[in-house]
């Protein structure tokens, strides 16, 4: 049977995965060969499974060459499509699939964003043109994101940004003078959609929650403190 | 006097002729493409004997120095001046290659007058090379990732960063003006670093790259008070809901060019207007889908004389549809007297398309290849496009279209036909019939990129008699392994004329069923080929040895799933070191045959690509992508490559 198979793969058309012989000879083997880092495993399954099929058919009917070769393609039902092919640029496809859904509003699926576990989140700073956007996973600490912020914005501020490095909200005199001042803090939207002063909670949990940030003036912050201070307190206990 | 190296004659430069002796001979093995090593025996090439007694300066010469600047002699000084003098002049950097190979002195002096720079892998050496090597860069142009990972075939963060040749160049080019980026890798903050930077920095292209959004444009357009070009071409462009139009400088923009229309963010339309009133060198204006119809007639009310290309937008009516009267859009196209350039129409109001007759005579080049239009919408259009020249259009204007281009486009010397459709099983409203009426009627024919789902043999014979100009031909037929869907056989005759028949050819894509035949047809006549891309083709090994033995100026071959194994690859160890790069995914290449390549070849990096589990049961290697380097495998590789 596989002598069969053999002589009929050699001469016929086969939807064949490279090497395609070797496929049919061993289905072990095959199964393996069809780990596709990140090609479409399933799709490539299912071609394989077609692949069979006709096969198959082929061992059955004395099919004639020509009726293989001149099969319409279209028939095998729910044909995957094969990773990059035909090779049309993604951005040529999204427009495409755009104008077929006339209109509706294709979300630009941003490509090296928040896939894969990076949690981009924008940076504003009062005063300044335009914001940023900061990977929170890049830093380890509230020391590090602040370094990041004020190396990235410090042709806006008058090198008052920073001075205080992290908030300290042990010292509540000291945070009082902060947010009575001109300088920069932090602050930035939680998932609950409040707006907190950036320190208050554990580094990781702050990565977790944090959907935006914002620096403002300390004086502007200032509203925030008792509602900060609030759920800090309650974060604490 | 002597160097030590002899020179070619003097000033009398006869550079064509330096260029075909210098790639004929086994200087070829340089590439003509990349900045490369000083060679450690200078070329000899012995002038003959009559000039040695005439060099323009004075005669105390015959020393062998092996010179530093700092124990030069005054005619040494002297011939350096007037090196420089004439080498500046070189543009082309075929011509400057062959130069620099004359002698050390050349060798040197070329470094010091090469202005353009071009780097065809990024990968290929490090920006520190670069800089040692050209001292006085203006202007450079960078590719990165190789051509099949804009369809997936890579996975995201591969590499190409433009991070270090930014930070690299910042210190030591301030004089930068041009940067010209394919398929790299750049952030907000490099275009920041950049527009910090360089200070004289005048055109920024980007191709095909991602990982930056508006902020970064924002602060190009904010920065560069000597900005001319900004292009955006095929980018992903990530939304920042930054208002990057109005950060431009409020009083006049030396801007010659701006082109954004693959960015997917809404503008704001008064500052591009405002922008728009104040560039009066403005020439190429490119929008996005975001601005109407509407807003493109008064921005044409403002500028239209001088544009010579403009992308039309989306090319729809916003909301105001309900307005009695719709403006008078073909007054607004009539003020267009230099456009010779459309493209645009990203969301086409086919009822519309009217407006732009009064262009079309101009018209040399025209993208409709966003549009889904009809044959009876297309032909009264294309009718008055006498002088086109490129035309990149959907299939959606079928065989029907086609033939109607071919009556009226007898300049035409580019033909892209994308699909509407882009899967294996759709329609295709293209076939042979289209090709061949285009290949009647436009002899004139240099470069063709066709999608389609049915092709004929007989069709590629007649364009490869019909057209000998061609240099660019990229056939895709959409369905894997079809054959002539007439006669049943492979494309192997129709692809082997192709070959044979269009002796100009550099660039080949082929598809359809095709046996090794069409590799032989290839390796025998295709000598000019630089570019090979090869997909779900040929039967074995020797397919692929065919065009390794026999395509020798083959500089970049990509290869997808096609049964071509370790006999194949080693095959092309003699050529390696002459190409650019080399991939090949889902092929049947063993890791032991990629690793006794890479041990033999220790100037090649060699990358596999692939994110498995079980390596060991691996049986063949998911992508194999090799090049040559200076200065070996990079530093900055993902998790998911290996490099042997």
């Amino acid at each position: 049977m596989i002598g069969q198979l053999m002589n009929l793969n050699a001469t016929e058309l086969c939807l064949g995965l490279p090497g395609g012989t070797k496929a049919v000879e061993s289905p072990a083997k095959s199964s393996v060969r069809n780990k596709r880092g990140f090609s479409e495993t399933m799709d490539l399954m299912l071609n394989l499974q077609c692949n069979k099929e006709e096969t198959v058919d082929l061992n059955n009917a004395t099919a004639s060459k020509e009726k293989t070769f001149l099969k319409d393609p279209a028939k095998p039902p729910a044909k995957a499509q094969v990773v990059g092919w035909p090779p049309v640029r993604n951005y040529r496809k999204n427009m495409m699939t755009q104008q077929k859904t006339s209109g509706e509003e294709e979300a630009s699926s941003e490509k090296a964003g928040n896939g894969g576990g990076a949690a981009l989140v924008k940076v504003s700073m009062d005063g300044a043109p335009y914001l940023r956007k900061v990977d929170l996973t890049m830093y380890k600490s509230y020391q590090d994101l602040s370094d990041a912020l004020a190396k990235m914005f410090s042709s806006f501020t008058m090198g008052n940004y920073g001075a205080q490095g992290m908030i300290d909200f042990m010292n509540e005199s000291k945070l009082m003078s902060l947010l009575n001042s001109s300088e920069y803090v932090p602050s930035y939207e939680d998932k609950d959609g409040d707006w907190m002063l950036v320190g208050d909670v554990p580094w990781e949990m702050f990565v977790q929650s944090c959907k935006r940030l914002r620096i403002m003036k300390g004086s502007e912050a200032i509203g925030l403190a008792p509602r900060a201070m609030e759920k800090y307190c309650k974060n604490r206990s | 006097w002597r160097r030590s190296g002899e020179r070619k004659a003097p000033l009398s430069l006869s550079l064509s002729h330096t260029h075909k002796a210098a790639s004929s001979s086994n200087l070829n093995r340089r590439n003509q493409n990349q900045t490369r090593e000083m060679p450690e025996d200078d070329e000899d090439q012995s002038p003959p004997s009559d000039l040695r007694s005439q060099p323009p300066c004075s005669p105390n010469k015959s020393r062998n120095c092996i010179s530093s600047s700092s124990s030069q002699t005054f005619p040494d000084h002297v011939l350096e001046n007037v090196l420089e003098n004439v080498l500046q002049f070189l543009d082309s950097r075929c011509d400057r290659n062959a130069a620099s190979l004359v002698c050390k002195l050349w060798w040197k002096v070329e470094g010091l007058t090469r202005s353009e720079v071009f780097i065809g892998n990024c990968y290929a050496l490090s920006p520190a090379r670069l800089t040692q090597r050209f001292k006085r860069v203006r202007s450079l142009l960078l590719k990165g990732k190789p051509r099949f990972a804009d369809f997936n075939l890579m996975p995201p963060d591969w590499g190409a960063n433009f991070a270090p040749w930014v930070s690299t160049m910042a210190k030591a080019y301030p004089w930068l003006e041009k940067v010209d980026l394919k398929r790299m890798f750049v952030t907000d903050d490099d275009l920041a670093l950049l527009a910090e930077s360089f200070p004289g920095f005048k055109e920024l292209v980007l191709v095909c790259c991602e990982g930056f959004g508006t902020s970064g444009i924002a602060v190009v357009a904010n920065k560069c008070r000597k900005l001319k070009v900004l292009d955006l071409i095929e980018s992903e462009v990530t939304d920042d809901e930054v208002d990057w139009v109005s950060c431009f400088p409020e009083d006049v923009t030396c801007l010659e060019s701006l082109a954004f229309d693959c960015v997917e963010a809404p503008i704001n339309f008064k500052a591009l207007e405002g922008l728009v009133g104040r560039s009066p060198s403005l020439r190429k204006l490119r929008l996005n889908r975001f601005v109407s119809l509407e807003e493109v007639r008064r921005l044409l009310l403002l500028g239209a004389p001088q544009l010579t290309s403009l992308g039309t937008g989306s090319f729809s009516r916003g909301d105001q549809s309900d307005e009695q009267e719709p403006p008078d859009y073909a007054a607004a196209f009539r003020a267009c007297k230099s456009v010779v350039c459309l493209s645009g129409f990203r969301e086409l109001m086919p009822e519309y398309l009217p407006a732009i007759l009064p262009v079309c005579a101009n018209l040399t080049s025209l993208n409709f290849s966003y549009a889904n239009i009809s044959p009876d919408m297309f032909k009264p259009i294309i009718h008055s496009c006498h002088k086109l020249q490129i035309f990149w259009a959907l299939d959606s204007i079928c065989d029907e279209g086609l033939q109607a281009v071919a009556a009226t486009c007898k300049e035409l010397r580019e033909l892209r036909i994308f699909p509407f459709d882009p899967r294996e099983d759709s329609e295709g409203p293209v076939s042979e019939l289209g090709l061949q009426a285009i290949s009647e009627g436009c002899r004139k024919l240099e470069s063709l990129l066709y999608f389609c789902q049915r092709m004929t043999n007989a069709a590629l014979i007649a364009m490869s008699h019909n057209c000998p100009e061609l240099t660019v031909f990229r056939l895709c037929i959409m369905g894997r392994h079809r054959p002539d869907h007439v006669t049943g056989k492979a494309m192997d005759e129709g692809f082997g004329a192709i070959v044979k028949n269009c002796k100009k050819l550099t660039r080949l894509a082929v598809s359809g069923l095709l046996t090794d035949q069409a590799f032989r047809y290839m390796g025998e006549y295709g000598k000019l080929i630089r570019t090979l891309s090869v997909a779900f083709a040929g039967d074995s090994d020797m397919a692929l040895r065919h065009v390794l033995e026999g395509c020798p100026r083959l500089q970049k071959l990509e290869i997808r799933d096609s049964p071509f194994g370790d006999v194949a690859l080693r095959s092309g160890m003699h050529r390696y070191y002459n190409m650019r790069f080399v991939w090949m995914s889902a092929c049947s290449l063993s890791m032991g045959c990629c690793k006794d390549v890479a041990r033999a070849m220790p100037n090649l990096v060699v990358e596999v690509i692939g994110s498995d589990d079980d390596d060991e049961n691996r049986e063949f290697v998911e992508t194999l992508y090799m090049y040559r380097s200076l200065d070996g495998p990079r530093k900055d590789a993902p998790q998911f490559v290996t490099i042997l």
